[in-house]
Order: structure tokens, then C-alpha cells, then sequence
């Protein structure tokens, strides 16, 4: 129990009670824990856990603005891991049925409303547990960086096959969507979905980028996914779906951040840890 | 119809080789009795046998659309059928042998009547042993038919009831409330037992809501008030709602929590997602026989929103509307050009 002393936290939790609920009830079961902030939605709690570092997070699931889930898959790519190791995420839930199997499944740690005192003791043991082993191998090996990098890979591989399993198994669309129908103007232009370079969420719109020009539709990205075939459309990042075959190069920056570049378009598109393994060499 | 339809899907083939070896049976029985050759009285037998069958059934086919119901009418169409079936029969078997014409007949008359007893008998027989089995199958279909509609709506019926339910008293919401509750005890046991009043009130309404009964407009607003603040203390101050109904209105009778599947909607779809929150506005007015409803909020709006078409709550809804006032009564979600969206409940009185 080296570094538990110094333990931080942060809270993500949209229902005022229940977040200083759960705050009194760290209090009373782990009463050396800091809990630096607690956040009312998703899109605060990820640029807190940034700035804060803690090593603890605690993330509701129904959020407005980002969902505890989408926070934790945002914050895996902007994590570096060269300064702090990835926090150990709890995920906080009132009924979440197939969430709660997935939880299960991968090994996640998740706590159910209410929180009862003895199921969060555990909880708290666990993490008790993980910080002290991570606090040993710091000090253990000089070249710690392995050992983060790995707390943060299985974070990922976890998110990655939990976000897999909620969604479900996505059955092969019958009949790939041909065209997208975009309107320019007054004038709706059916644009070749082979022609697609990439299709990018923006707010309330999605954008579809040919080599020629940008189009604007209506159509939310997770409507559109399931209709796109999913041989030739990757999905790379939350907001990003490419067409594999304008994908140029895929390339890492020195945090080890992956992007790739396209043919016929300038600039590069970032890859989500999450996807990242869509581009293992063969 | 459904007794037509059967009758017409009865094997045709296996009938006419009864009818075929009950001709054969009466041309042995005849040959035994009388001097003529068999093969004569096979033919004759036959000709006639299959011609009363084919009349009776073709006039049976005209006549008869529901056999329970008409089946007196085979008194008329078996004798006809077995008269006519002989003259044709007989006319037919008489073209096989050279010599054989009607002349014979008029020269054998009590011949010519035995043979048209037969006839008749034969005809009255068969058809009263087609018509009994083809009964027996019917009223077996039919018991087995009406069973299995019986079953069917009886699961239809509990399924939209588990539905209506499901939907009322969701486990999400039921356990963040429970949580929130668990949470007030120990912070502000007041404000605790006041939120578990309005959830005993909430419950109690939902759990008994009748789908047969109304209730005073005043004892919607309320039960909607409940609701309302059961989601107050959970979302804080992200949500304010005002409750608008004039005095003249609150005895009027509506169909119990009809209301409440927008209000929810206004909260779920539009409120809980957007993350300053917002107000919801329910009233109620009336221009002359018409009275409008309105569930109104400043949520993220229909567009983006767009899990709003969830339908069961509001095909269920507009179908209440529907059998409380009439094809006149409408809902509808129209986008709010502040930026949320209202929910417009029409009906006439």
C-alpha cells in the first residue's frame, strides 16, 4: 500500500444525489481517497480526468452531451501514457442489463445503483489492489513505460469488445447502400458511394467527402454504419468512417497516436486506439 | 366462406372411389335379385351412381355457401339430384349397349320405379354420409379454429398489457429513483418521505391505470405533477416544468396517464440528453368544442432527437385517443421553432 495514501479520484455522475452519494460512501469505505471533481456530464468529466490525472474513475453511463462509455473511449486516445498509467475505470450504472453481461464478460469493474456499502468495498479492495501492484512495478522497473502502456492496451481491448458486445453482432446489410442522396442547394445530387472518401460527424450533420467536393447530410453516423459495406467502410474514430480503398498510409507520432493519409486528399485522419487494430500488418 | 372453402378442399379422388364401390355394391345386390348380367348392371350402376354424385355436389356447390346454416336445402337438392342423376345415368349406360333406349322402360314400369327407388335411397344414403363426416370435420375445424383465435388474442392481450407496464415502470428510471431516494434519507429525511409519497402516488396510478375507466383532467395534471417531481429531485436543477390548467377544465374526463407517455418522451428524448437541461410546460385549453393538450419542452428538439418515433408509447396513445373521441382526435409531435418540441393532443367534446 505505498502509493493508496495519495490515491485521486473523479466522479462523473448527472444526478446531484447520487454523486455526492456515492462521494460519502468513497468517504466512508476508503477514507484516504482525494476525489478531486466530481462532473455533471460526459464532455466535462473527459476534460477534467485530462487535466486532473487522477487514478481513479468513476463514470455514470446515461450522461447527457457524451455517455460514460464515449467519454472513456475519448479519453483512451487522448490519454498519454508516457506521464501517468491509464486510471482504473469503474463504470456506474442503474439498470443496464446487456451492459452489466458485457461488464462481466470483460473483466470491468462496474457498480450498480444504489451502491450498497458492502458491494463497494469490494470495489474498493480491487482497486486498492491494482494501484499498489502498479505502484510496485514503477518502482520496481526503471522502464516503466512497458508496464503503462499495458494498463492502458487492456483498457482498450476491453472497451473495444465491450463497445462490441452492447452494439451487438451487426448483420451484413442485405444490400450495401449504392448512393447517398445529398441535397446541394435545391437540388438533391446522388453521389456514388464508391466515390465516398470519407463520411465525418460534424453536430448535427454528417460530411461526405468525395476527391471533388463535400456534401452535407442528415443522416446520423450510426444510422449510416449498418448500411455501408463493412469490407470497403472502416469506422477509425467515434465521428470517422473511411473507405479502405483511399486509405494511403497509416502512420504514429511520437505519443504513439495513429493517423492515416488518404489518396486524393490532403491532411491526415486520426485512428481511435480503439480501431487501430483494423491496420496490423499482415 | 371458411365451410365453402373446405368443402372444395375435401380429396375429391377418395370420395369418388367410395361412390364407385357403393355402386358396385348395389349392382352385386342387384345382379343377386334380378335376372340381368352383371356387367350390364355394373354399367347402369355406375352411370347413374356418379351422375346423382356430380349433380348433388354441383347443386350443393350452387346452393349451399354455409352448410351449418343451410343444410336443410340438401332435402331438396338430394331427391332432385337422385331423379335427374338417374334419367342422365341411365340415358348415358343406355348409349354401351345397342338396343337399350327408353322404350324399355315404359315397357317395364315397376322395373323402372324399383330402379328409381334405388336411386333415391341409394342418393339420400350417401349424402347423408358425406354431409355427417364432412360435419363432424367441419365443426372439428371450426372448435380447433376458434380455440387457437382465442389463444392467440388472449397472449395478444397480455402482451400489450406486459408492454404497457414495461413501458410505465422502467427499470432505469424505477432504480435511479430508488437510488435517489436511498440518497435523501440519510441527507434530508423530509424531502425523502415527501419523494416517496409522490412515488407511492405514482406507482399506485400506474400499477392500477385502467385502460377501461377515465379520470378528471385535475387528477391527470397531478398524477403527471408526481412524475414530474419523482424526475426533479433526480436531474436538480436542470429541470424546472409548470403544470397549466384552467379551472373550467379540470373536471373533464380523460383516459387515465394519457399524457404521460409525452411527458416522458419530453424528458428522455429531450431533456435528459441535453446537458443544461430545460423546462417542460403542460396545459390544457378549449376553443369552443375542441380541447387541446400540450406537452411541451425545450429540449435537444425532434432532430436530433430523432429516437422520439419510439412507438409503442405513442401508437398506444394516439389508439386511446382514438377509441375515447373518435377518428377526429389527433397527436402530434411538431418541432418548437424555440427549439425543443411539443407534443399537441386535439380532441372534440
Amino acid at each position: 500500500m505505498i502509493m493508496t495514501a495519495s490515491a485521486t479520484a473523479l466522479i462523473a455522475e448527472d444526478e446531484p444525489l447520487l454523486a455526492a452519494a456515492l462521494q460519502a460512501e468513497l468517504a466512508r469505505a476508503w477514507p484516504a481517497l482525494q476525489v478531486l471533481a466530481v462532473l455533471g456530464d460526459g464532455q466535462a468529466a473527459l476534460s477534467q480526468a485530462l487535466l486532473l490525472q487522477p487514478d481513479v474513475l468513476f463514470f455514470d453511463i446515461r450522461m447527457p452531451g457524451l455517455s460514460g462509455l464515449e467519454a472513456a473511449t475519448e479519453l483512451v486516445d487522448a490519454w498519454d501514457s508516457r506521464q501517468k498509467p491509464f486510471p482504473a475505470l469503474v463504470f456506474v450504472t442503474a439498470y443496464e442489463q446487456y451492459a452489466v453481461q458485457a461488464f462481466e464478460a470483460q473483466a470491468l469493474d462496474y457498480l450498480l445503483k444504489p451502491v450498497q456499502p458492502a458491494r463497494l468495498q469490494k470495489t474498493v479492495s480491487k482497486l486498492q489492489l491494482a494501484l499498489a501492484s502498479r505502484a510496485q512495478d514503477a518502482t520496481t522497473s526503471e522502464a516503466s513505460a512497458g508496464s503503462d502502456g499495458a494498463s492502458l492496451e487492456a483498457t482498450v481491448r476491453q472497451l473495444r469488445q465491450l463497445l462490441a458486445s452492447i452494439d451487438g453482432p451487426k448483420p451484413a446489410p442485405a444490400m450495401p447502400l449504392r448512393h447517398i442522396a445529398a441535397s446541394v442547394g435545391a437540388t438533391l445530387r446522388l453521389v456514388p458511394v464508391d466515390e465516398v472518401v470519407y463520411f465525418e460527424a460534424a453536430d448535427k450533420y454528417v460530411r461526405v467527402l468525395t476527391r471533388e467536393r463535400e456534401y452535407l447530410i442528415r443522416t446520423p453516423l450510426k444510422d449510416l454504419l449498418p448500411q455501408l459495406d463493412a469490407s470497403v467502410f472502416w469506422q477509425i474514430h467515434r465521428g470517422t468512417v473511411v473507405n479502405n480503398r483511399f486509405i494511403e498510409t497509416m502512420l504514429r507520432d511520437e505519443a504513439g497516436k495513429a493517423f492515416v493519409t488518404l489518396v486524393g486528399l490532403p491532411g491526415r485522419l486520426a485512428v481511435s486506439r480503439l480501431y487501430v487494430h483494423l491496420f496490423r500488418p499482415m | 366462406m371458411n365451410n365453402c372453402a373446405l368443402m372444395k378442399q375435401k380429396p375429391t379422388l377418395k370420395r369418388a372411389l367410395q361412390i364407385v364401390a357403393f355402386n358396385t355394391v348395389i349392382a352385386l345386390g342387384i345382379t343377386a335379385f334380378m335376372q340381368q348380367g352383371l356387367w350390364i348392371n355394373l354399367v347402369y350402376s355406375q352411370c347413374i351412381g356418379l351422375s346423382i354424385w356430380a349433380l348433388i355436389d354441383f347443386g350443393q356447390y350452387w346452393l349451399v355457401s354455409d352448410l351449418q346454416l343451410q343444410w336443410r336445402r340438401l332435402f331438396l337438392i338430394a331427391p332432385v339430384g337422385a331423379a335427374l342423376g338417374y334419367l342422365l345415368g341411365t340415358a348415358a349406360a343406355q348409349r354401351f349397349f345397342p338396343g337399350h333406349d327408353f322404350h324399355h322402360w315404359s315397357s317395364h314400369p315397376n322395373q323402372a320405379l324399383g330402379f328409381l327407388i334405388i336411386s333415391l335411397v341409394a342418393g339420400g344414403i350417401s349424402t347423408y354420409f358425406f354431409m355427417s363426416r364432412e360435419q363432424l370435420a367441419l365443426a372439428r375445424a371450426d372448435m380447433a379454429r376458434t380455440q387457437r383465435e382465442a389463444e392467440a388474442a388472449q397472449r395478444q392481450a397480455a402482451q400489450a398489457q406486459l408492454t404497457l407496464l414495461q413501458s410505465q415502470l422502467e427499470p432505469h428510471m424505477l432504480f435511479n429513483t430508488l437510488a435517489n431516494l436511498r440518497a435523501l434519507i440519510s441527507l434530508d429525511p423530509e424531502r425523502a418521505q415527501t419523494m416517496l409519497d409522490h412515488m407511492v402516488a405514482y406507482l399506485r396510478a400506474t400499477l392500477g391505470a385502467s385502460r377501461a375507466t377515465l379520470h378528471p383532467l385535475q387528477t391527470e395534471f397531478d398524477r403527471l405533477g408526481d412524475y414530474l417531481e419523482l424526475i426533479k429531485v433526480r436531474m436538480g436543477a436542470r429541470l424546472h416544468y409548470t403544470l397549466t390548467l384552467p379551472d373550467d377544465l379540470a373536471g373533464l374526463n380523460v383516459p387515465p396517464l394519457l399524457l404521460q407517455p409525452l411527458v416522458e418522451n419530453a424528458i428522455k428524448h429531450g431533456l435528459e440528453p441535453k446537458v443544461a437541461g430545460g423546462g417542460v410546460l403542460v396545459s390544457a385549453r378549449q376553443q369552443g368544442s375542441q380541447i387541446t393538450l400540450e406537452v411541451q419542452d425545450t429540449g435537444v428538439g425532434l432532430a436530433a432527437g430523432a429516437a422520439v418515433a419510439d412507438g409503442f408509447g405513442l401508437a398506444q396513445l394516439r389508439e386511446r385517443l382514438q377509441t375515447v373521441y373518435g377518428p377526429t382526435a389527433t397527436m402530434n409531435l411538431v418541432a418548437d421553432s424555440a427549439g425543443g418540441t411539443r407534443a399537441i393532443v386535439t380532441f372534440f367534446i
